[in-house]
Parts: C-alpha cells; structure tokens; sequence
C-alpha cells in the first residue's frame, strides 16, 4: 500500500485521490506509438463528422471527360482531383472522405449493439450460472462454429442490403467476444468477498452484477471492445467488397476497392488509395487499442 | 449472558449441515464416476445469547468459515435450521430475506479483497442504507455515513477516497462500518484480525470489543488464534472437520479442555515462562487435517488422535455435558485423561 495510507489525512492529497481509471489514462498518455494512433483514429473521426467540410466535391458528382483520372503528381493529374477520379469520373479523396462515415458508423454501431448484448449476456451466464450459462455458453459455441465472414454473407443475402442490415449481420456474430470475456471474468470476480459482502448486505441480483462486478471487469470489455472495431470495419468492407454491403452509389472503402478491380493494372489509384485508408484505420485503431490494453490490463504489460 | 441464564439465544443453530456436490462433467458422468461430495459442515448445533461472543475456533480448512457464511445463508443449507430471534431464518422467502440481512452481518477476514475498489468508501458504506432505505435524503444518508466513519476511527473526508488508499487496518475499519452502518444485532466476524499486522489486531480487537458494547452486539467471532478467542469470547465452540467437538464457558474450555483435540490445541499455544513450575505436556499431531471428501469413520479424529481406541475408529461418539454449559464428543471423556498432563499423555511413538 502507498505510504499515505498510515493517515487518511495525508491520502487525501490530490495526487492519490485519483481513481484508477484516471490513473490508467495516464498510463496511456505515456505510450507514444499509441497516443499517436489515438490522434489518427480522431483525426478520422473528425473528417467523417466534418466530411461535408472538408470533401473537395460532392462525392457522387460525375464528370465523364475526368474518367480514371491520375493523381495530380502524375502527367495528366490536376490539383483539384489530388487522389485521381475513379471510372465514372467521381473525386477519389471526396469518396474516401466520405467513405470513412460509413466505415466508422458501422463499426461503431456495431460494437455498441454487440458489446450491450455480449456484457448482458456474459453477466448472466457468469453470475447466474446454471441453465442460463449452459444455454448462453452453448449459443456462443454454436455461433464460433461458423466462418464469420460467411455467416454475415449468408446473413446479408437473406435480409437483403441496407445499413441496418449490416450492423445486425455483423452483431448477430460479434456479441460473442465480449460475452465470452465478460463470462470469465464474471466466474472469478463472483467470488471476490466485496460480491460476498453485497449479498450479505441484501442487494440484488440486478445491482451486484450491474453496479458491484460489471464496473471491475470493464477494462479488458473496453480493450477488447476497441481492438474488435478494426476487425469489424475489415469485415464491412469486404461485405462492401463483395456488394453485399452499402450500395451504390454511397462511397464506401470496400466497394471502392471492388470498382477498380477491373483496371488495377493501368489505373492502380482507384483500389489503392481506399485501401490505404482502411489499412491506415485499421492499423491505428489496433496500436490505439494496445496501447488501451497495456495501461488498463496490469496483466498484459511487458 | 450466556443461554443459561434462562433468556431464548438470539440466535440458535440445530443440526446445521452443509455438503458441496460437485458433479463430473457429462462423459466422466455417463462412464459412471459419481458425484463428490464434501460435507464441510456436519449437524452442527448451537446458540448464542443476546449480547454474548461466542468464538469458533479450529484449523484452515475445518469449516469454520462456511458455517458462518451457512449461518447467515450466503450458503444455503443442506439440512438443519437456524433460528434468530424467534425466526426461521432458513424458511424465509427472498423479500422476508433481504429485511433480515439489515439484522445480521458479517466482517471479512481479507479487508482488500473485502471493498469494492471501484467505488468510494461513501458508496459502500451508504450501501445497506440504501438498500433497505434507511436514510430518507442524500443528506441524512450522507451524516449516518460519516458517523459511522468516525465512530469506527477514520477522518470524515474518508468517504471521498477510494479503499486503495488507504492500509490493511484503515480498510477493516472500513468494512466494520459497512456491516455496523445499518445497527444491526448480530455479527459474524470471520476471523477480522488474522490478515492484519499483530500490531493492528489490538486495535481492531479493542474497537469490536467497545463497539459490542456501545451498540450491544452479539457475535460469532471466528478466528484459529486462540489468544484473541481466550481475549473476546465469552463462550467457546472447538471445530474440527466440520463438527463441533467441544464447546463451553471460555474460562472451563480453555484451563479444562477435555476434548484431545482442544487440548492438542492449546499445547500449541507458546507458554511465556517454558521453564516454569507449571510444565505442561506438549502434543504433537502428526498428518494432515484428513481431506472432507473422504471423512474418517467413527470420531473424524481418530486419525490423529494420541488417545484413540478401537471404539474411536468405529463409533462416531455423542457430545455429552462435562459441566455447567460445557460438553463434548469424546468416547474417553469419563476417564479424564488430558494430554497436557505429562502422567497421561502416552509415550511419542
């Protein structure tokens, strides 16, 4: 224990009335690589949110005489296009700015609507044990068996496309990762005596997993939360790859990659450049994320 | 004081047992492995008065602490009953349930393992007042808290902190006023003192000592030191293997014991003066307490036991009064041996 603890009044300095979360984000700060990442995966937030602001041209504006237009460092590019246009002439950087809207709003609802289902659900199996857990605990067996990839590709051919569509393909699978920690983590923090003590107290059900286990366990929820949202933006962009995601003409990073396939010898910059985006996104999010696991999971630091 | 005095216990405990099942997975299940079962309490019966500290005493692992825990149905009996002041407590419904809670409490043995770290002090120890709404405003919730803050001795701006701020002592303090906030009649201390420094134990001792007076308390004071029992108590329960083998006044069980294992016990606690006129007999037991999956038959101490005899193996012996409030389960009692007396302890082998 710290040495303020031979007082209370010498522990009430403001150094060690910090909470731990506090602490942690400290622990955060101090890691650059991750701080670095976190300020591209704001910086991406910000252009999705400001993208009207920031986009060049209306992203689904046509001009036929630009038609796979090069960058503007190559012969034949202007600055007014800087990343090139694609086959119907559209303003490639406008349609990545915009395309990141839709990469982050689908990650994002995704890994909300999955994380509430998957604490819900790993708190009740966990806590409540019994006939909840075995049938929790066989579902998300039963769910891990199938490909991922597949289940929301079949998934998305039976509820047809659509942006809702998407998030509830991808969530149908994806609650099972945070139920899964939340479940473990639920088994041993069930024992701790503070769990005891609440019983003992006459506290609920509801308010022991809500109020006393769920706020010790939500650390690697988070970490674990942050580092999925890379894997779910992958995964709409290769629904989106596939043409089973967002549909044309909204810009999207996968379907991007799909429209210059035909011409990724001559014209490289039509799949490219979204591809890069992705890649920039998706990197960022996971040192971010590491970086998170590193300063809240004591567990995991080297 | 104590039940002889005529008074109904407060609190009364009869035949109390609790087993643990633990069942095989599904193809050990069907290959017919059968359950295991481990009786970590058995038919334990007891009472304590209005007022009085009653201390459980024996080796980790005897069960000491679930029957405690089994007591205030953290665990849920096997069989057997537990009556509080006039109630079944081991009947009652959840909501019946819940109201009793405010009446019984327990202090833990571990004070960091014991406090929620991501809440305040004020949060847990508002707790049971919010729970079983005994404070009508934040404001009155927030004085009933910060009394029972100072009454048990920390500063008031305690309830600001979180419990990582504070030492393992400050901590029990903590989890005292917690279990103390909501006056209730009855506590069972789980043995508060044995993860503190022995400097802290004084204290600590000291302040549920004052507090059972200002508050007229009644305890089950778990604890294996038998200083701190022979300090608080006013009657004594030995345990061993998950029954009661001895139980009595403090001052009779303690410079009388007649159990073998209560006086292997009490050899090994240090004398101040080893030299001195009144040498007494050292017992030592050999093996390990036997493992509650697999009991011993007869008297579960026999095993281990300098005294035992055939009948020891195969009888199980029935607890029989020795003294005023004093009994225990021993098939030798009637010939008063005591394996502190150097004439009667048998030869180390």
């Amino acid at each position: 224990m710290s040495t303020a603890a031979q007082s209370p009044t010498e522990a009430a300095t403001p150094a060690a009335a910090t909470s731990i979360f506090r602490r942690n984000m400290r622990d955060f700060a101090d890691n650059r690589l991750a701080l670095v990442s976190a300020v591209v995966v704001v910086l991406f937030v910000l252009m999705a949110l400001a993208a009207p602001l920031v986009a060049p041209h209306d992203p689904n504006a046509t001009d036929l005489f630009r038609r796979l237009q090069p960058p503007a460092w190559m012969e034949g590019g202007s600055w007014s296009y800087p990343l090139g246009a694609d086959a119907l002439g559209r303003d490639i950087l406008s349609r990545i700015i915009y395309g990141t809207r839709i990469s982050i709003f689908i990650g994002a609802a995704v890994i909300l609507v999955a994380t509430t289902i998957g604490i819900l659900a790993g708190l009740a199996a966990g806590y409540l044990r019994g006939w909840t857990d075995v049938a929790i605990s066989r579902l998300v067996d039963i769910l891990l068996g199938f490909p991922y990839l597949i289940f929301a590709i079949g998934l998305m051919a039976m509820m047809g496309p659509g942006l809702v569509n998407i998030i509830l393909a991808l969530a149908y699978k994806e609650w099972v990762i945070p139920c899964r920690v939340v479940r473990g983590e639920t088994l041993v923090t069930r024992e701790l005596e503070y769990v005891e003590a609440a019983r003992a107290l006459g506290a609920s059900r509801g308010h022991i997993m809500l109020r006393e286990i769920l706020p010790n366990i939500l650390s690697p929820v988070i970490v674990v939360s942050t580092i999925r949202m890379a894997h779910v933006i992958i995964l709409e962009a290769s629904l989106s790859f596939l043409g089973l995601g967002v549909q044309p003409p909204t810009a999207s990073w996968g379907a991007m990659v799909a429209d210059g396939r035909a011409f990724i010898l001559e014209s490289w910059w039509v799949s490219t450049f979204p591809g890069v985006a992705i890649l920039l996104l998706v990197l960022a999010i996971n040192v971010a994320s590491q970086g998170l696991r590193d300063a809240f999971d004591p567990r995991f630091s080297e | 004081m104590s039940t002889a005095d005529g008074d109904a216990p407060l609190l009364s405990v009869e035949g109390l047992s609790k087993t643990y099942v633990s069942r095989p997975g599904f193809v050990a299940r069907m290959a017919g492995t059968p359950d295991t079962r481990v009786q970590a309490v058995s038919d334990v019966s007891l009472q304590i008065g209005r007022g009085e500290i009653l201390g459980l005493i024996g080796e980790s692992g005897c069960g000491k602490s679930t029957l405690g825990r089994t007591i205030l149905r953290l665990h849920e009996p096997t069989t057997g009953r537990v009556t509080f002041d006039g109630t079944d407590v081991t009947a009652l419904d959840p909501a019946a349930m819940k109201a009793m809670r405010r009446r019984m409490q327990i202090i833990f043995q571990d004070p960091y393992a014991s406090l929620n770290p991501r809440r305040t002090v004020g949060d847990i120890i508002g707790l049971p007042l919010r729970l079983h709404r005994l404070a009508t405003s934040e404001a009155e919730l927030r004085d009933r808290v910060t009394e029972i803050v100072e009454r048990v001795g920390l500063k008031a701006r305690a309830v600001d902190l979180y419990p990582h701020q504070f030492s393992g002592g400050q901590r029990q303090r903590i989890g005292i006023a917690r279990a103390l906030v909501s006056h209730p009649e009855f506590i069972v201390c789980d043995e508060p003192v044995s993860a503190l420094d022995v400097s802290i134990q004084a204290q600590i001792v000291q302040l549920l000592l004052d507090l059972k007076r200002d508050m007229g308390l009644t305890y089950l004071f778990i604890s294996h030191d038998i200083s701190v029992i022979g300090y608080m108590a006013d009657r004594v329960a030995v345990m061993y293997l998950g029954e009661i083998v001895e139980q009595g006044p403090v001052e009779r069980v303690l410079s009388d014991p007649r159990h073998p294992y209560t006086q292997s016990l009490m050899s090994a606690v240090p004398e101040v003066h080893p030299q001195g006129p009144h040498k007494r007999g050292r017992v030592r037991l050999t093996g390990d307490l036997p493992s509650p999956l697999n009991p011993p038959s007869g008297c579960k101490f026999h095993t281990r036991c300098p005294l035992a005899i055939d009948a020891c193996r195969k009888v199980t012996p029935a607890t029989e009064g020795v003294g005023p409030g004093h009994s225990a389960a021993c098939h030798r009692l009637s010939e008063r041996l005591s394996l502190l007396d150097p004439d009667d302890a048998p030869a180390a082998p």
